[in-house]
């Protein structure tokens, strides 16, 4: 094991444990190695980093502020932590090692140069206070970003602070609102279809918005009609996935927002799915009038286990003028400004606030202008049109053993859906994705959107090769067929992971959310 | 193009196997107005790893670098020493290009990561538990009001004058559109901080008080005090850390009472970056964990028995409850959390404590030799590694001045509170283990020069 292990952990192997293999003394298995956790490996005594004597007392205007004891964190020296941490790394799944096809979620190729230029000290090594003439690159870097975001979505302006895709939902919603109270009309009303991500209910109701649902037609596309039913004096916009969480491109968005401008409303476009779509048509040509863009899924920046992202909000005419601060503008004097609260009166005197303490994500502003520079016009037309292809092949070589409900919509974009009906009594979606992990994939993204039941919503991305898809392909097959046939291993999959399936209910009746010794 | 791996005969292969004459039969759906017919006017063509690299350093070195020159600016976001393991271990593919944690068998890498920085930060704040981390400091702070508002079924909160100005204007900003109440007090130099404006200012209507710790000025403000008279009128205290480094040599604010206790992580393991990306620390009571919001990570078992990680407690959440979730936050600050984490288990308690002792003598030899020039006084006498100076002229000048001579001098405090009046000559001064005795005698030498002759 790795560094001492004070309280003796070790794995413990079930009673349904597989007999036929040998139980070793340390609970390794070859290069399937356990890792404890950092409280039961290190001490608050041991240390990776190595310091200046200090050779003087605290302040005396501190003494009745100190700690009497060092935090309770345990410590390891640079060794064992490295150990600790690259062990870890191997119990998970990444783009890295195989297909990661998370319709939604956009799992690509995140190139290196990316990860190489936002570590240059001029970009890593740079204080958001410092004086504006110290930091021209970096502003200069934002600007590029945004005259790019600008260009490929064909709107008039970008906000680039928010943090993530649902901070953008937010920062789009809150300059419909205060181009609202500039009106002053008060309309409280958002409408989402029920397809929709999570987060577009949650943000509506987050800026304090009353969310309508809107139901989708049988072709997986939002009911129009019903739609213009409910806009009225009380509606101030609608949320639209484009394309669409069914993975179909929603083809009415320009009469749906003509209806929704004509009674007064804005058109928010969720932007998680523009990487189908990027140098092929732009959302602004459509009536949009904000839109987010995830930039760790369309730009490649990694996901990093869960985050950082960063959500740009590109905005129409009609709501530029009320994006947050800061904001980047270029003087007549040449340089580039940022435009904070003190001198807002510039040209941004309508900004409805400020959504972060300082500029947005920098780190991935370098990593998304970086990728976006690699690709070019051309080459991020071809990202759009591989993605879709690659999607169109995984449908059209599966359908015939997993239902696609939309099959005969057309064509799909970047995402391939199928549903879990026809699988074999007792068996679901969740057999499928758990198969999946023993095949040495990573499942798709499952029971979402909501309106199929079992959803399995594949979306393979440009950055996989024929031969990688063909081998997924096989695999999925395979899986269907043996979910049909009911075949019961399945049930118990995966077999070859880390941890088997783990017990979510145990976790939410008694939470255990630090560790108890 | 070397990040896409289709060759034109897999394009043609797959096209018939689909059953499309073109890529464009496959956009059919798009109405043909929208479509464009080839790549947008104006904008560069596809660029090679060396010329793409090239452009980028070339925008890179005109910026100052913090490292390059004498470098004194906290505010927010701190320069400390990153060990070079922790980007080494960030860097792994398994975690780099790892997605939320969603197939916990497949991700437990994350998910023991997760378990692991959740309690690091539950410990170093006092708090019983935490979770798995916010976009930043300011955007917790909002999040943390929230969430008083919820467990107290009160919609007032006030904020100390010593929280930072970005933080204020993220919560006022956000709560003209909710409707809460938010009573800002006023941010004035006096050498205390506004401990007893705020205790003033709780009434039977206030779900929480707001108090920076140490503050924006780099006061300490009795939270102990504050909590004493918040409890007794039902409302809680809200905490907020922008330097958890302070936290390994002052007392925890949960251990002295506050409620919820948020934070900006920045200053371990993540680094400057202009400001972003950044990570939201937020920890509390364990009474009010259905309250919280974000992603939580749990202890469980798997099948066979083995000790396990999942995401947990996810009813609160938006993607299963929708509009009526805890909050909208999705995707969070994972990597900036890795990292946090690692640089954390590096340091240890025992190491924590010795850096936050290095950053504090530093500031007293920073604090020592500034006050030695003539007119150049100490406002707060009680500070970590930051601290206020007050000036003979204008401060905003002076940092624009020093930047001429390479010197990254501070924040002025009118460049972070522009309403604000009679803040014109402070100066806000920080320093590191980073900072060396070198850079501390190359400051004053430029500040001495600038402000000879100028009557205090």
């Amino acid at each position: 094991m790795n560094a001492v292990n004070a309280g003796g952990w070790k794995p413990t192997m079930g009673e349904t444990g597989e007999s036929a293999v040998p139980q070793t003394a340390s609970g390794d298995y070859g290069l399937m190695l356990e890792e404890a956790l950092i409280f039961e490996l290190g001490a608050k005594d041991k240390c990776g980093v190595d310091f200046e004597a200090v050779d003087r007392a605290p302040a005396s205007g501190l003494s009745k502020f100190l700690r009497k004891s060092a935090p309770d964190l345990p410590g390891l020296t640079e060794p064992e932590a490295v150990r600790h941490y690259t062990r870890l790394s191997r119990q998970n799944y990444a783009i890295d090692l195989g297909p990661f096809p998370l319709g939604s979620c956009t799992m690509k190729h995140n190139p290196r140069l990316n990860e190489t230029v936002a570590r240059l000290p001029g970009f890593a090594d740079v204080h958001p206070m410092q004086p504006q003439t110290t930091v021209q690159g970096a502003l200069e870097v934002i600007e590029q970003l945004a005259d790019w975001l600008i260009a490929l979505t064909g709107m008039a302006s970008v906000a680039m602070s928010p943090k993530a895709g649902a901070h953008g939902e937010l920062c789009g919603l809150l300059c419909i609102r205060a181009a609202l109270d500039a009106r002053g009309e008060t309309r409280d009303v958002v409408l989402v279809p029920e397809s929709a991500h999570g987060t577009n209910p949650a943000t509506a109701a987050f800026a304090g918005f009353k969310v309508q649902s809107i139901p989708a037609t049988p072709d997986g596309r939002v009911d129009v009609a019903a739609l213009k039913e409910k806009l009225g004096p009380n509606v101030a916009g609608v949320m639209i996935t484009n394309p669409n969480t069914c993975g179909l491109f929603e083809s009415e968005l320009k009469t749906i927002a003509d209806a929704v401008h004509a009674a007064g409303g804005y058109v928010y476009c969720d932007g998680a799915n523009f990487n189908a779509i990027v140098g092929k048509v732009r959302p602004g040509d459509l009536g949009v009038d904000a839109m987010h863009i995830n930039l760790h899924k369309t730009f490649s920046t990694p996901h990093g286990g869960g985050g950082p992202g960063a959500g740009p909000v590109v905005l129409s005419a009609a709501l530029a003028p009320f994006a947050p601060l800061p904001f980047v503008t270029r003087g007549a004097d040449g340089g580039i400004h940022l435009v904070e609260e003190e001198n807002r009166g510039e040209g941004h005197s309508q900004a409805f606030g400020r959504m972060v303490a300082f500029h947005g994500q920098m780190g991935m502003f370098t990593r998304a202008l970086t990728y976006i520079l690699s690709h070019g016009a051309d080459g991020l037309r071809q990202v759009a049109e591989d993605a879709v292809l690659n999607a169109n092949y995984v449908l059209r070589t599966c359908e015939d053993v997993l239902p696609a409900p939309f099959a005969k919509s057309g064509p799909c974009m970047h995402e391939a859906l199928f549903s879990e009906a026809g699988l074999a009594e007792g068996f679901s979606t969740l057999d499928i994705a758990k198969g999946l992990i023993d095949e040495g994939f990573h499942p798709m993204t499952v029971y979402f959107p909501l309106v199929v039941k079992g959803a399995m919503l594949i979306e393979p991305t440009e950055t996989e090769s024929k031969a990688g898809l063909d081998r997924f392909i096989a695999s999925l097959r395979s899986l269907a067929e043996r979910a049909k046939a009911g075949d019961q291993s399945l049930h118990s999959a995966p077999h070859f992971a880390p941890r088997r399936r783990l017990d979510e209910t145990q976790a939410a009746r008694k939470p255990v959310l630090v560790w108890q010794g | 193009m070397r990040y896409l791996p289709l060759t034109p005969a897999d394009r043609a292969e797959m096209l018939g196997t689909i059953g499309a004459a073109s890529v464009d039969d496959l956009f059919a759906d798009v109405p043909e107005e929208a479509r464009l017919s080839g790549p947008i006017e104006g904008l560069p063509m596809h660029a090679s790893e060396m010329a793409v690299e090239r452009h980028m350093t070339k925008l890179a070195a005109k910026n100052l670098s913090a490292g390059s020159a004498p470098f004194f600016l906290g505010a927010g976001a701190y320069r400390h020493h990153v060990p070079a393991s922790v980007d080494h271990l960030i860097q792994r593919g398994e975690f780099l290009t790892a997605y939320t944690p969603y197939q916990p068998e497949i991700a437990q890498g994350t998910l023991q990561v997760l378990f692991e920085f959740q309690t690091q930060v539950a410990r170093l704040l006092g708090t019983d538990i935490a979770n798995a981390s916010m976009y930043d400091g300011s955007t917790a702070c909002w999040e943390a009001i929230l969430m008083a508002a919820r467990v107290t079924r009160k919609g007032k909160a006030v904020l100390s004058g010593g929280l930072h100005p970005h933080y204020g204007e993220v919560v006022r900003t956000m709560a003209k559109f909710t409707g809460d109440e938010i009573h800002s007090l006023a941010t004035g130099l006096t050498a205390e901080p506004d401990d007893a404006a705020v205790i003033g200012a709780i009434d039977e209507a206030t779900s929480c008080v707001v108090v920076q710790y140490p503050d924006v000025l780099g006061r300490i403000p009795d939270l102990a005090a504050i909590a004493e008279a918040a409890h007794a009128k039902g409302a809680l205290l809200v905490a907020v850390v922008t330097e958890p480094v302070a936290l390994g040599l002052i007392e925890a604010p949960g251990t002295l009472g506050a409620d919820i206790v948020v934070g900006e992580g920045q200053s371990l393991g993540v680094g400057l970056q202009f400001g972003g990306p950044y990570l939201g620390l937020l920890g509390c009571r364990e009474k009010f964990v259905r309250q919280m919001p974000g992603r939580l990570c749990g202890q469980t078992v798997d099948a066979e028995g083995k000790r396990g990680f999942v995401l947990t407690l996810s009813t609160r959440e938006q993607h299963i409850r929708r509009e009526k979730a805890t909050s909208n936050i999705c995707t969070n600050s994972g990597l900036c959390a890795l990292a946090f984490s690692i640089h954390l288990t590096l340091l240890g308690g025992e190491g924590l404590a010795q850096l936050a002792g290095v950053n504090h003598a530093r500031a007293q030899a920073m604090v020592e030799r500034l006050t030695r020039i003539p007119g150049v006084e100490l406002l707060n006498h009680a500070y970590f590694n930051e601290a206020t100076l007050i000036l003979p002229r204008d401060a905003r000048d002076v940092v624009r001045e020093l930047a001429e001579r390479e010197i990254l001098g501070g924040v002025s405090l009118s460049r972070l509170f522009p309403a604000a009046e009679g803040l014109d000559k402070a100066l806000l001064v920080t320093a590191t283990e980073t900072t060396s005795l070198e850079d501390i005698e190359a400051f004053a030498t430029e500040l001495e020069a600038l402000l000879v002759g100028v009557p205090a």
